[in-house]
């Protein structure tokens, strides 16, 4: 089989490619995504796709609310749109119609009509102060109607992107900056290698499945994006004390994968949740809570949360770094989830 | 008011009964609501329905509608039939949602009606992305979304308009202007003389025109149609009406000063359009007697239907959220 390293811009790229290639139904719209001499998007991921596709790479006006609305009304006539933001904390800009009509209007319609769009978000804390590093997946979670993955490496997120579109319903799909591994101008600093190998043929991640990236015994860890890289470095960490931790790509935010995510907790009794955001109300909240009505018989002891404190994103590297879990921290937590 | 002599008998005595039809449709939902059997909140559209009758008859049964928390006339004009709102309203499983919609969502894409949108302005994003699916699928279709004078201020009618400038979509934008966003008066709103003068700050054609005149409304809903079609929209319509109803239950207006009240029932559609078309000599008030005859039966039947109607069943809460 012919495989190809890929970043995960690239990996995205080629797979919103072979999607328009696959389906004239499938088209984009967003800011600065098809702009000759731009940079294809804030993270490069469509770079380029303009040449391929020109009557199908939209560039809108900085108008999020109105081209996302305008997504749920062409997903509803039959296209299937790819509409991203350049930062995902721009979605509260969208977010009328993203919770009010892309959630809803399949229920409100009593299951007439579905709305296949999908809608794409960078997230992830990354020297640009408070307002461009939401980690804002816990806003989406909670949302019915909605489905968010949120992919950690390249050939999840070909694979997932592929899935999301071929879905029927609004998935949305968050992307890390410092996973990109965004080249020339839109370089990251401090970026972490997330390339895979890519296999040529056509393969989808289903939806839905969180994926076990790492083996072991006594406690499972639990996250997605960057935090899932850290928590393998952590595990490298705690083996070489002789603490044998399983980590857990959660990669589904909604829904969980409770199948795959049980069996670990069966299997260690102990868990360590790790979210890039405020502990307060995240995702990692949702998903102690439903590992404990679970498993509860299966837990040897209380689940940890590792998160950031409740404020709001610094700027100061220093207080950046205070903020954002690192593997230091990670490993912190599984002593206290081991005591 | 414009001369209803210039149509076929048919296509004016069918306006005069469609308009009719929401009259006693509201008329009838009022009454059912006020004494309990209806659940819920209604927003109601008495004396405004020369503006949903006038635009719906320009659009084939093929084009697209958007509206409002206040959709029963839209509804009705596109061709949703009274029974299945009805029971939408009754909360019934039948109905044109599945209960699941109730009075401010009614819809029926296969009608052509989107399930109405009740966020103020929300739907008009959505009407644009429908007209870029109708141009990026080659259809000859129209996209109408009709909203309030209050909309206007709404940051989604400012980028949901913008966006379909900006692509010449097939939109009519049709701002029912009724004087009220609830208790607040257009006026106290903008700086501007008319809504329709918006239209020049997107580069697109705005026309202002008599909201309770149903053949003025045809007309400019037919000239603006034609222009979508022709590739030269999108077009802002603003339709000078009034509310002769409360905001939403148990309103009472009093915030509407006597004097303007007064004159809006002077010149509300429904008697307006029957005078000029008594002055056809095809038309005689017994002919207009029978039209309402037939309404009032229509509406009473599709009533004690809907009341009959099953109910959703708890389980059914679970369905319909995800394809």
């Amino acid at each position: 089989m012919t495989m190809k390293r890929m970043s995960v811009a690239e990996a995205l790229r080629a797979g919103i490619a072979e999607e328009m290639e696959r389906d004239a139904r499938v088209f984009c719209m967003g800011e600065d995504i098809g702009v000759p001499g731009g940079w294809g998007g804030a993270f490069t991921v469509t770079l380029g796709l303009e040449k391929r596709f020109p009557d199908r790479i939209l560039d809108t006006p900085i108008a999020e609310n109105g081209f996302f609305g305008a997504a749920v009304g062409a997903a509803i006539l039959g296209l299937r749109p790819i509409v991203d933001v350049q930062y995902g904390d721009f979605l509260f800009c969208a977010m009328d119609q993203i919770h009010s009509n892309a959630s809803m209007l399949r229920y409100m319609s009593g299951g007439a009509l579905a709305v296949p769009m999908v809608m794409r978000a960078p997230v992830g804390a990354t020297g640009r102060g408070a307002q461009h590093a939401r980690n804002v997946e816990r806003f989406f979670t909670g949302v019915p109607g909605i489905k968010v993955v949120a992919p950690s490496n390249a050939y999840d997120a070909k694979g997932l992107l592929k899935a999301a579109v071929r879905d029927d319903n609004p998935v949305m799909i968050f992307e890390h900056k410092l996973l990109y591994g965004s080249k020339g101008a839109r370089t990251e600093s401090g970026a972490v290698d997330a390339t895979s190998e890519i296999p040529e043929h056509d393969y989808t991640v289903p939806l839905g499945t969180a994926a076990v990236k790492r083996e072991g015994t006594q406690v499972t860890i639990c996250a997605w994006l960057l935090m899932l890289h850290f928590a393998l470095q952590a595990a490298e960490t705690l083996a070489a004390e002789g603490i044998s931790a399983e980590v857990v790509d959660v990669r589904s935010l909604s829904p969980f994968d409770f199948d795959t995510l049980g069996a670990s907790v069966r299997k260690t009794g102990r868990v360590v949740i790790v979210e890039e955001g405020p502990v307060s109300g995240g995702v990692g909240a949702e998903l102690a809570a439903g590992l404990a009505e679970r498993f509860w018989r299966d837990l040897k002891g209380p689940i940890v949360r590792v998160a950031s404190p409740d404020v709001p994103v610094p700027f100061a590297p220093v207080l950046e770094h205070a903020y954002r879990p690192d593997p230091a921290r990670i490993v912190e937590g599984v002593r206290k989830a081991l005591r | 008011m414009t001369d209803a002599t210039r149509y076929p008998r048919e296509f004016v005595l069918g306006l005069y009964e469609r308009m009719l039809l929401i009259r006693e449709f509201e008329e009838q939902v009022k009454f059912l609501f006020l004494e309990g059997a209806m659940p819920g909140t209604i927003h109601q559209c008495q004396g405004q329905e020369a503006t949903a009758v006038g635009v719906c008859s320009a659009l084939t049964h093929d084009d697209y509608i958007l509206s409002t928390h206040r959709p029963h006339g839209h509804a009705l004009a596109k061709g949703l039939t009274p029974l299945e709102l009805l029971i939408e309203l009754f909360g019934g499983a039948t109905g044109c949602c599945k209960g699941k919609g109730g009075s401010m969502h009614v819809g029926n894409l296969a009608r052509g009606m989107l399930p109405a949108i009740a966020i103020v302005g929300g739907n008009i994003p959505v009407a644009a992305g429908m007209g870029l699916a109708i141009r990026m699928q080659k259809r000859a279709q129209v996209v109408a979304c009709f909203f309030g004078d209050g909309a206007t201020s709404e940051g989604a009618f400012h980028e949901g308009v913008n966006l379909a400038a900006i692509w010449n979509l097939p939109v009519l934008f049709v701002c029912e202007n009724n004087h009220y966003g609830a208790s607040t008066h257009y006026t106290k709103i903008t700086r501007l003389k008319t809504m329709a003068d918006r239209a020049a700050g997107y580069g697109i054609r705005g026309e202002r025109a008599n909201g309770n005149d149903v053949l003025a409304v045809h007309e400019a809903a037919r000239r603006a149609a034609t222009e979508c079609r022709a590739g030269q929209g999108p077009v802002l319509l603003e339709l000078m009406t009034y509310r002769l109803t409360g905001h939403s239950r148990r309103d009472p207006c009093q915030y509407q000063p006597k004097e303007e009240r007064q004159a809006a029932l002077r010149n509300e559609p429904i008697g307006a359009f029957a005078r000029a078309l008594l002055a056809r000599p095809d038309v005689a008030e017994a002919d207009l007697e029978a039209v309402r005859s037939r309404v009032e039966r229509q509406i009473r039947e599709a009533v004690e239907q809907a009341r009959q109607a099953p109910k959703p069943t708890a389980q059914d809460v679970l369905t319909d959220v995800y394809a």
